[in-house]
């Protein structure tokens, strides 16, 4: 009988050690990881940080330094209208942003809610056009922005932004989830649907839509090709140009 | 019945206009482009059709290195990053502690601008006249030989170009497959570990199936992206990427617009056609992979 009990703690025992060597080994690789992302976060912070002079005359570079200056943040807004960039980059960002909400929003919601004919059809066009990289588009954008005319103009940075399958479709999956006695409660009220879209669906897939919002304001924050290719005048340069 | 069933229509109206005129037509676009032989930009005229503009492309040695730069870097990066992402997707969410502050880090590379983080990349790795370059001084540390990874020999610069994508797409894998992880179903767990069952058949048989969709979604999306490439190599090589021989197929297609040597929207449209080719038919053969490995309830 005693023998058995001390099986029983001796196996209890091996277990939690197993249990502790993994959770060490996780924290330890885990951490290796996070070390690696954040060091270029340090290393930009510390080097703009540091004096041009100090920075070229270190052959060893040193992890820290003793005379931090902010001179180069100064520089950096009077050596290039730096200011003027990051506003522009804002305009482009908010109004760009503003509009994919919009356009995504209603086509998710006629996917979603609304019968009509051709509608799986057309589902499948727009994950087809999913597949085609922007690249392949980018010239004859280029080409039809120009002809337009709205070369160096907002709207020639802001209209090929707009629309993005990808969001349409993580947007539509979430309205599919709402449960349809909703839907149909809103109809039995005579509730409009655009009542319904504005008042239940929205709300309730409100964390949807946020996260929607911040990945397509870092991807206009962060867009270079296009922005580059529209833009040669300064005055619509973007922070990343 | 009229206004109803017109209704859908005009809800999709902003949507199917801005993806007819930004998408639809451009694609038929790029086909003419890129049948047209001799065209020149400035007088908009052509000299006759065919696929002379495929086969210049197609002979063109930078556009081969382009291809072959693109192929490595594909193979290399997706299995790499998917199989990262997943390890560290599922150290995140055994944590007990600490996971928010993990994962916070974790996603901070999605946030920034892919530019000025390459930046930083190419100063970390860089090997100067006048300074090592931090890497080089880590391998010195651990008794190696310094290797100029921006200038130097082919495969070092496609180490850091590999190195920089993973560290790039890692965030995003990552923050798919912790909620893919997190939504699987407890009791299944429960259950297991009731049966006595072991870590690596848990994760086998119940772990790896539960996510499968999520998983092939990464694969498929990661090799789009990754043939995809080209604003991360400019950051860490410059502009010049045919000398560098760094060059990706979009990178190509780019300099072919627009670069120094650009003017050859016929070229540039070959290139982004063949890109299109190569880039649907992996995607097609990784959707059929899928419909036979991966579990839907």
């Amino acid at each position: 009988m005693s023998t058995k009990n001390t099986d029983f703690k001796n196996i209890e025992r091996t277990a939690k050690n197993r249990e502790k060597t993994w959770k060490i080994i996780t924290y330890v690789l885990l951490t290796f990881w996070a070390l690696i992302v954040l060091f270029p976060f340090y290393w930009m912070v510390l080097t703009s940080v540091k004096s041009y002079g100090a920075y070229n005359a270190e052959y060893i570079p040193q992890l820290y330094t003793l005379a931090p200056t902010l001179q180069n943040y100064v520089d950096a807004f009077t050596a290039v209208p730096l200011a003027k960039y990051f506003l522009n980059t804002i305009i482009f960002t908010v109004i760009t942003t503003l509009i994919m909400l919009m356009v995504t929003v209603f086509a998710a919601f006629a996917f979603a809610r609304l019968e009509f004919r051709g509608r799986n059809l057309l589902f499948t066009l727009f994950l087809a056009l999913m597949m085609i990289p922007n690249e392949l588009v980018i010239i004859t954008n280029f080409v039809t922005i120009t002809n337009l005319g709205l070369r160096n103009t907002f709207t020639g940075l802001i209209l090929p932004s707009i629309t993005s399958v990808f969001y349409i479709y993580l947007l539509k999956e979430n309205f599919e989830q709402v449960p349809d006695e909703l839907y149909k409660a809103a109809k039995v009220d005579g509730t409009s649907d655009l009542k319904y879209l504005f008042k239940v669906l929205i709300p309730i897939c409100q964390p949807t839509i946020v996260t929607i919002t911040i990945l397509k304001v870092i991807e206009c924050w962060n867009s270079y090709v296009w922005p580059r290719l529209i833009t040669d005048s300064p005055t619509y340069f973007l922070v990343s140009n | 019945m009229n206004t109803r069933s017109l209704k859908p229509w005009l809800y999709l109206l902003p949507a199917i206009l801005f993806l007819t005129a930004f998408m639809v037509y451009p694609l038929f676009d790029v086909f003419v482009y890129s049948v047209e032989e001799g065209y020149n930009f400035a007088s908009q005229t052509y000299s006759g059709t065919g696929i002379y503009n495929y086969s210049y492309v197609l002979h063109d040695q930078y556009f081969l290195q382009a291809v072959k730069n693109t192929f490595i870097l594909v193979i290399i990066t997706v299995p790499l990053s998917t199989g990262i992402a997943l390890l560290i997707s599922l150290g995140l969410n055994s944590l007990p502690k600490l996971k928010d502050l993990y994962q916070t880090i974790f996603f901070l590379p999605y946030v920034t601008n892919t530019l000025a983080v390459g930046l930083v990349f190419m100063i970390l790795f860089k090997k100067t006249p006048y300074s090592e370059g931090f890497v080089n001084l880590l391998i010195h540390f651990f008794g190696g030989e310094s290797v100029d990874f921006i200038e130097g020999p082919y495969w070092a610069k496609m180490f850091v170009m590999c190195f920089y994508t993973v560290w790039i797409v890692l965030p995003f894998k990552i923050l798919i497959l912790t909620s893919a992880l997190a939504s699987v179903d407890q009791d299944l767990y429960k259950a297991a570990k009731v049966d006595g069952t072991s870590r690596l058949r848990i994760f086998y048989k119940i772990t790896l199936p539960m996510i499968s969709p999520m998983i092939f979604y990464l694969i498929i999306t990661g090799f789009i992206g990754a043939f995809k490439a080209y604003s991360d190599v400019v950051a860490i090589f410059g502009v010049n990427l045919n000398a560098a021989g760094m060059n990706t197929i979009v990178g190509y297609v780019y300099d072919m617009l627009y670069g120094d040597s650009g003017g050859y929207p016929s070229f540039a449209s070959a290139a982004a056609l063949i890109l299109f080719a190569i880039v649907l038919t992996i995607t097609c053969i990784n959707l059929l992979v899928s419909r036979k490995k991966v579990y839907y309830d």
